[in-house]
């Protein structure tokens, strides 16, 4: 079991009405790997992101976490859905994940959002959850604030409580939806330092982003979509440096 | 100063039924306002239809025509069942209409109605990044529910029930056209004795303005606890 890979999509595909967002895109991950999802706006990295812990229901394709593949069935219009929601719930909480806008829950302190799931969801002892929640305040820089309300921090320090209460959750994918974008240039860096020492933990993670100097010094695998499709697959120097696709090429290109 | 003519005990009486019946009512328009907005927010057909007809008749019916309806048309209900038991099945069945009871349970469905709209719109108020945080972090549905959505959409919730609390108080005046004895009630026939209406109306009028005053306190009190956590800026956003 250890060797077992942590997450594996085959062929996932998404249409909303008519719109095809992802035209199957696959991935498979080892522990520790470091995956960035990079492409331009609507190319389907978010969808992607949110289709493996099912904040979306693939129209079509599977999903295997750590060994064990979610099962779907139809409902009566005929659409795809989970076919066992208990399975999901138990899915999702092996799958933390950080949102762009940071997400926490406005009417808890930091330290109640860290141990809420932990606590309800995983039925982790409190004591136990809250030496743990200070374990992680520690580690991404905050101990100090956690008595503080989600309103009464700065961006960048909301998102490195997300990224404690992701942690807490001790997962084994960390799921990353642009967590630096909704934030100020100058909170960008701790954020992205924090990320950095996860994965130089070994953690694995999957990373949808835009900052192209994290994607190519501390991923192991990047992803480049367009249109829903994978166009560009590998190293982060193959992807960056040697580039098989045209537009690639382009979305490497200086704009000005 | 302010002789109530010996009728001080029986109004104090009839205060003390107003809060009862006050209170009473506002647990089951609670319940049902809550009930309510979760069957029109469940995605749930039937549900949904329920909860709209309920919402839709009741706010489309004057309270005195419901109240009035309920404790003599209910009356007559019972009546005729109980005839048709007995004449069909030898089922002895009866009961009567208690004035208390029929109050409560009118104030209690009128004000339902508006507590569900009230909720609902507070439910739609919250923050679809909140519920999906607790989706993505493998909550149930309940736990969602009662965790994310039952406290946040309080803050948005309060000022409305605020609103229909001191509405609802108002309207349990209207039990005394049913016969029950409450502070109105008494206060009319003291008012109709000694031809005193002033006399008789002016400290009813205070009680109910001091119930009022007093809830408008603790509403704000309560207003407060609920916004903990979001920025003084964002308050009016």
């Amino acid at each position: 079991m250890a060797d077992q890979a942590p997450l594996i999509c085959r062929d996932i595909t998404k249409t909303f009405d008519q719109l095809e967002v992802l035209k199957g895109v696959s991935l498979e991950t080892r522990k520790g790997d470091v995956v960035s999802l990079i492409g331009s706006s609507g190319s389907g990295k978010s969808t992607f992101l949110r289709c493996i812990n099912l904040l979306e229901t693939p129209t079509s394709g599977d999903i295997i976490v750590h060994g064990d593949p979610i099962r779907f069935t139809n409902n009566r219009k005929g659409e795809r859905i989970p076919a066992d929601n208990k399975q999901v719930e138990q899915i999702r909480s092996k799958l933390s994940m950080v949102f762009q806008s940071f997400n926490l829950w406005s009417h808890m302190t930091v330290l109640e959002n860290i141990i809420e799931a932990p606590v309800h969801v995983l039925k982790v002892p409190k004591k136990e959850a809250i030496e743990r929640a200070e374990a992680y305040l520690q580690k991404v820089g905050i101990y100090e604030r956690k008595d503080y309300y989600p309103a009464q921090m700065s961006g960048g320090q909301q998102q490195r409580a997300a990224i404690a209460r992701a942690l807490a959750m001790e997962p084994e994918v960390m799921l990353f939806d642009e967590p630096t974008s909704a934030l100020d240039p100058e909170l960008v860096g701790e954020v992205l330092r924090v990320m950095q020492s996860l994965a130089e933990e070994g953690r694995t993670m999957i990373v949808v982003t835009h900052e192209m100097a994290f994607a190519r010094d501390v991923s192991s695998q990047v992803l480049f979509l367009h249109q829903g499709v994978i166009e560009e697959q590998g190293t982060p120097e193959k992807v960056f440096d040697h580039p098989d696709s045209e537009r690639m090429k382009q979305f490497l290109a200086p704009n000005f | 100063m302010f002789d109530l003519k010996g009728y001080g005990p029986e109004l104090l009486d009839g205060a003390v039924v107003t809060v009862e019946l006050a209170f009473l009512s506002l647990a089951l328009s609670l319940f049902l306002g809550l009930l309510g907005a979760s069957s029109k927010l469940s995605g749930n057909r039937i549900a949904y239809g329920i909860a709209t007809f309920y919402t839709t008749v009741i706010r489309g019916v004057p309270d005195l025509v419901m109240m009035l309806l309920f404790y003599y048309g209910g009356q007559v209900m019972v009546n005729s069942l109980s005839d048709f038991l007995y004449d069909h099945y030898q089922i002895d069945f009866f009961f009567q209409f208690d004035p208390f009871i029929s109050g409560v349970v009118t104030i209690g469905l009128i004000f339902g109605a508006y507590m569900a709209e009230t909720f609902r719109g507070a439910f739609l108020a919250v923050d679809t990044g909140q519920i999906e945080a607790a989706r993505a972090y493998g909550f149930t549905r309940w736990h969602t529910f009662r965790r994310i959505m039952v406290p946040q959409m309080l803050r948005h919730a309060l000022p409305g029930l605020g609103n229909n609390w001191q509405v609802l108080l108002k309207s349990t005046a209207l039990v005394s056209i049913i016969g029950l004895t409450d502070m109105v009630r008494v206060a009319e026939e003291a008012a109709k004795a000694e031809r005193m209406p002033f006399h008789f109306f002016m400290p009813v009028a205070s009680v109910y303005l001091l119930l009022t005053a007093g809830s408008e306190l603790f509403i704000k009190w309560l207003n407060k606890r609920a916004n903990v956590g979001v920025a003084q800026g964002a308050q009016n956003a």
